[in-house]
């Protein structure tokens, strides 16, 4: 039977665009403008889903984002919540936790065995014995949870927006968009958010019987439009709250992430059910979801109504619903005084009858629990709290309209760090203290009557303009109220139950008793025991209720008992939204394009790309690496060291500058040559280490590894700027290519591509020299980290291709190869050479490692100095010692971090790099041993991955032949 | 996410920073008794309360002194080093 009524003012629905869906396989004619809910509920459809837990029936509740037993898949998308999604043509929804139809949902017999199922029982009843547990945790895995994942859902790039304001402002209700009139004139950009598809608040269905809220609306809405510094935007949910006013406004398109000066927060409050038998069955609903079917909707709640009251709310909602039309045959009011308001008599003059000092005592089911029979209505004594039996009688009606209280929309003050408080007269949490630039105004802030609303607005914008230094006229607000808006405590009790606190997760008022006398009786600890809060709505219509129940049940104040954590997000936000295109910066060197080419395999070294290995037909990694490796002992091989950072010093007191931040001297070196340079930190840790090129006088050529090249810039721009020397620092990684040509034919293919005399005389280990290679100008330095012939080129990052092809061309002849990183930690090792970061840690200082060679002791200061003082004078704990495994070892794999085991059965130090070596015939490695046992030849045990001992001996390195000794 | 202000480049968000650690004044090495430089080198006072510390503006390369209530995460003033008299 259809309820849906004749176009009215106001309504959300376009008549003129009618569409068709189907539901649970049965097609429905809907307006563009219902939601999912409202259509199904004008088709006189009731029942819209299956809750939770015991599996009843359920229909509309709040019609604000909290039906969450309306949930519903569309073949694609899961948990769509019907009664705020709006309904679109073709739809083939179905609802979800169902088990053969809503209507024949087989699990519906849950329900009746509830008894059986105290909350926290799977907790206690599937522990014991242990071997049944995978048993009945299989069953319980697939009764939980809602829709079905879709492992096929398309992917869809949601944007993400950022954007400014002066003035953010929550909630285009009454007050939000009053204190946006207020501030408009003041030249400030404010942006208006609210989640509804369109706005106007409690002004676009709260009418209580007269057109003063749609006028009112009408007219703040035309006002506003005058102003082009105002935005408003619907169907936006301010999702979060982050430090400094950034919060992510939420979209279906996508996420906006507003900054904002100032923030109004005038986000309303939730209407919270009050509690009794059968408040969840279809056709009882809260006030204010009567309200928005009737106004927004055109759709009548029900035919012959109860309204059950215990504030004003619903005395609004029963004028509004006798003017469509809705029969109400009874007022139950849980308060023995009854309502202060004039809307009394207007209700009175209508035929309706009202009981004071009343309950609904419980809902009478129709068939099957798909609606409502009528009610059973007796006294109620609000001291007590309870029932009274005595003068109990049955009203038929198909309809329970009820209204008790509200809790604010607090989620993002809470988030913002807001002090709160319990404010009586209202009998609701309303803001103390909130955070600067943060301000709070209406319901969210305990007001509810709507001209003291309206000035709650003036006043909140007034204080913002004020914050954002504007001069304006100060507003107050009396916060008056004619009878609370809130009752203290809603709740009837009832011998068999189901009176529902929180409808999300089936929790009615014994779950409560009973975790209290468990022992969860602390707000925190009740919310885990009962899962209250815990579901798809996050306890917006449970949590106040809960924290009710447990009041009483301790017999203390509600504002001793707190209130839980709101996090975000304020309403479920898709994984789309929040996933997508992240921001990971990386960088790639001039040669990326050319090792992409040529089948290289990149890596992660820092924020660079660099080639691991290049693929090469017919051989595995492992192979692949080995090959590259050979060529560089054998013949040649380059890497391109574009990544490496490069950092000038440049200055009068350059050298001096060095002589502080590394450990070695510079002011004695000479121009052409290169030092090795340690950097400490003022522990004595080794952090990193480079070569200092002397190409002037006032002039040092520094480079850094790929890693830490940016972290050690910044560190020698910290201490130039503590010791204010005179010196220029600029980092130049990014204007060089790299590339290190190493092996015996190196110094052959180099001399085909330069004029500049590559000898040893001319240019030794150690030199560095300003040249051309390939036409090229370079700078060419001779290093020895992978092959003690090898050269290293500087070139403009622009032409480090040219030169590059060149060698290629003129090396091809000779075996030359390009290498990636993996071969060169494989050919470092070879020679003997340790990595600080994968030979050291965050601990190891130069004795261990074996480094004093680069220590200077004997000048004024350098990092890390005063400590290495300190710690030369106590015993060494261990030692980094090169090693081999015996010629052959077949036996199982030995890893990194394996653990170096001594005689006495102690742990002695552990591996840090092995690697089987093709050109030693064998496996070599670093370890840190005892320091007494580092002779070449010394024996130690090395403890596998299965615990057994592998004995290794301390080597000499190189590892592999000299090309000079060659 | 938080914003700072770099005394060169204005108010920035939080990303573009890198946190340097608590300003102290290193104590003369030459002078200084063993413990002594290790409380220097090891020991943070973690109690919360306004304390100066170093920041990195990373895309312009600026080092700079914050004030910051690690309380209440609220920055007092920020300056760049050694002109703390100025801001």
């Amino acid at each position: 039977m259809s309820k849906r009524l004749p176009p009215r003012a106001g309504e959300w629905l376009k008549r003129d665009k009618p569409i068709s869906f189907y539901f649970e396989g049965q097609k429905y004619q809907a307006y563009e403008g219902d939601t999912i809910s409202s259509a199904l509920w004008a088709a006189g459809e009731q029942v819209l889903g299956r809750s939770f837990k015991y599996h009843r029936p359920r229909g509309v509740l709040s019609l604000a984002n909290h039906d969450v037993n309306v949930m519903l898949a569309d073949g694609t998308d899961t948990n769509m919540r019907g009664d705020v999604l709006p309904v679109q043509d073709g739809m083939q929804l179905t609802v979800v936790n169902t088990d053969g139809g809503v209507k024949k949902d087989k699990k519906r017999f849950i329900d009746a065995i509830s008894s059986l199922l105290p909350v926290g029982f799977y907790y206690k009843a599937f522990h014991t014995p242990r071997s049944l547990f995978p048993f009945w945790e299989n069953i319980i895995r697939k009764s939980a949870g809602l829709g079905v994942v879709n492992f096929n859902y398309p992917r869809e790039l949601k944007r993400k927006l950022h954007t400014h304001c002066d003035l953010l402002i929550i909630g285009a209700g009454p007050t939000g968009l009053t204190a946006a009139l207020m501030a408009a004139p003041h030249g400030v950009n404010i942006l208006v958010v609210d989640e509804n598809a369109q706005a106007g608040g409690s002004l676009s269905y709260d009418n209580g019987g007269s057109d003063e809220a749609a006028k009112r609306l009408a007219e703040l809405l035309s006002e506003l439009g005058k102003y082009p510094n105002v935005t408003i935007r619907t169907g936006a949910y301010a999702a979060g709250y982050y430090t400094d006013h950034l919060i992510p406004i939420v979209e279906t398109t996508g996420i906006t992430k507003v900054r904002a000066k100032a923030v109004i927060v005038a986000s309303g409050a939730f209407e919270q059910p009050p509690v009794f038998r059968n408040n969840d069955l279809p056709g009882v609903m809260l006030a204010t979801a009567a309200q928005r079917l009737l106004a927004r909707y055109a759709a009548k709640p029900c035919e012959n109504a109860v309204v059950f009251a215990a504030n004003k709310q619903g005395y609004r909602a029963a004028m509004d619903l006798l003017d469509a039309g809705v029969s109400v045959k009874a007022i139950v009011d849980l308060r023995a005084d009854g309502e202060p308001c004039s809307l009394v008599a207007a209700v009175k003059s209508r035929g309706v009858n009202i009981y004071n000092g009343s309950c609904v005592y419980e809902v009478l089911p129709a068939a099957n629990k798909f609606g409502v029979k009528g009610v059973v209505i007796c006294s109620y004594d609000e001291a007590s709290a309870k029932p009274l039996l005595h003068d109990r009688f049955t009203l038929e009606c198909d309809g329970v309209i009820m209204s008790a209280g509200w809790a604010p929309a607090a989620a993002l003050l809470y988030q913002a760090g807001t002090g709160m408080r319990y404010e009586k007269s209202a009998e609701q949490f309303v803001p103390a203290k909130l955070p600067v630039g943060m301000f709070a105004a209406g319901k969210v802030n305990g007001i509810f009557d709507l001209a003291q609303r309206l000035q709650d607005g003036a006043r909140a914008a007034s204080e913002a303009l004020t914050y954002l230094g504007k001069q304006v006229p100060s507003v107050t607000v009396d916060r008056e109220y004619i009878g609370s808006p809130s009752h203290p405590y809603p709740m009837v009790e009832h011998p068999e139950g189901k009176n529902f606190v929180d409808f999300d997760e089936d929790i009615s008022i014994k779950d409560f008793v009973h975790a209290a006398q468990e022992g969860f009786d602390n707000i925190e600890l009740m919310k885990r025991f009962t899962t209250v809060g815990m579901g798809p709505s996050q306890g917006k219509h449970s949590n106040m209720n809960a924290i009710r129940i447990l009041a009483r049940i301790r017999q203390l104040p509600v504002e001793r008992i707190g209130t839980t954590t709101a996090r975000p997000f304020f309403h479920p936000t898709p994984i789309g939204h929040l996933a997508g295109r992240g921001l990971h910066p990386h960088r790639l060197t001039s040669l990326h394009g050319w090792h992409e080419a040529h089948g290289a395999e990149f890596t992660d070294v820092g924020v660079w790309k660099r080639p691991a290995w290049y693929r090469r037909a017919g051989l595995e990694k492992q192979q692949a690496i080995y090959e590259e490796a050979l060529a560089v002992r054998k013949a040649a091989g380059m890497i391109d060291v574009g990544t490496l950072g490069r950092l000038e010093v440049r200055g009068p007191d350059a050298a001096e500058f060095l002589e502080r931040f590394y450990t070695g001297t510079f002011k004695s070196q000479k121009i052409g040559r290169t030092r090795y340079a340690l950097l400490l930190d003022e522990a004595g840790v080794m952090v990193d280490d480079g070569i200092a090129c002397r190409i002037a006088e006032d002039y040092f050529y520094i480079t850094a590894s790929t890693t830490n090249a940016a972290a050690v810039y910044r560190e020698m721009q910290r201490w130039l700027q503590i010791w204010q020397l005179d010196v220029g620092l600029v980092n130049v990684t990014g204007a060089y290519g790299g590339i290190n040509l190493a092996g015996p034919a190196a110094r052959g293919i180099l001399s085909k591509l330069t004029v500049r005399p590559l000898d040893d005389a001319s240019l030794p280990f150690g030199a560095v020299c300003d040249t051309e290679i390939a036409g090229v100008p370079t700078r060419l330095i001779r290093v020895g980290f992978v092959s003690d012939l090898a050269f290293e080129m500087h070139v403009p990052a622009g032409s480090a291709q040219h030169v590059w092809n060149a060698l290629l061309e003129h090396g091809a002849a000779e075996g030359l190869r390009p290498f990636g990183t993996d071969t060169q930690r494989l050919l470092r090792l070879e020679m003997g050479n340790h990595l600080i970061g994968q030979d050291t840690d965050g601990l190891t200082q130069p004795f261990e490692a074996g480094s004093e060679g680069a220590i200077q002791f004997d000048k004024p200061f350098f990092i890390g100095q005063r400590s290495l003082q300190i710690i030369a004078r106590k015993p060494l704990n261990k030692r980094l010692v090169p090693f081999t495994l015996s010629q052959g070892y077949q036996g199982e794999t030995i890893n990194e971090c394996n653990l170096v085991i001594g005689a006495d059965g102690n742990i002695k130090g552990r591996i840090t790099s092995i690697a089987f070596s093709p050109s030693a015939g064998c496996h070599i490695g670093f370890a840190y041993v005892d320091p007494a046992n580092t002779d070449e030849g010394a024996a130690f045990n090395i403890r596998t991955d299965s615990g057994s001992l592998v004995m290794a001996r301390v080597a000499a390195t190189p590892f592999v032949q000299l090309q000079s000794e060659a | 996410m938080k914003l700072l202000t770099c005394p060169v480049n204005g108010t920035r968000p939080l990303s573009e920073f890198v946190f340097g650690g608590e300003l102290r004044a290193m104590p003369d090495p030459a002078a200084v008794s063993d413990s002594a430089w290790a409380a220097y080198v090891y020991n943070r006072i973690g109690a919360p309360g306004l304390k100066k510390e170093w920041w990195y503006h990373s895309p312009s390369g600026t080092w700079f002194v914050a004030e910051r209530n690690t309380l209440t995460d609220q920055v007092a003033r920020t300056y760049l080093y050694g002109q703390e008299a100025q801001a």
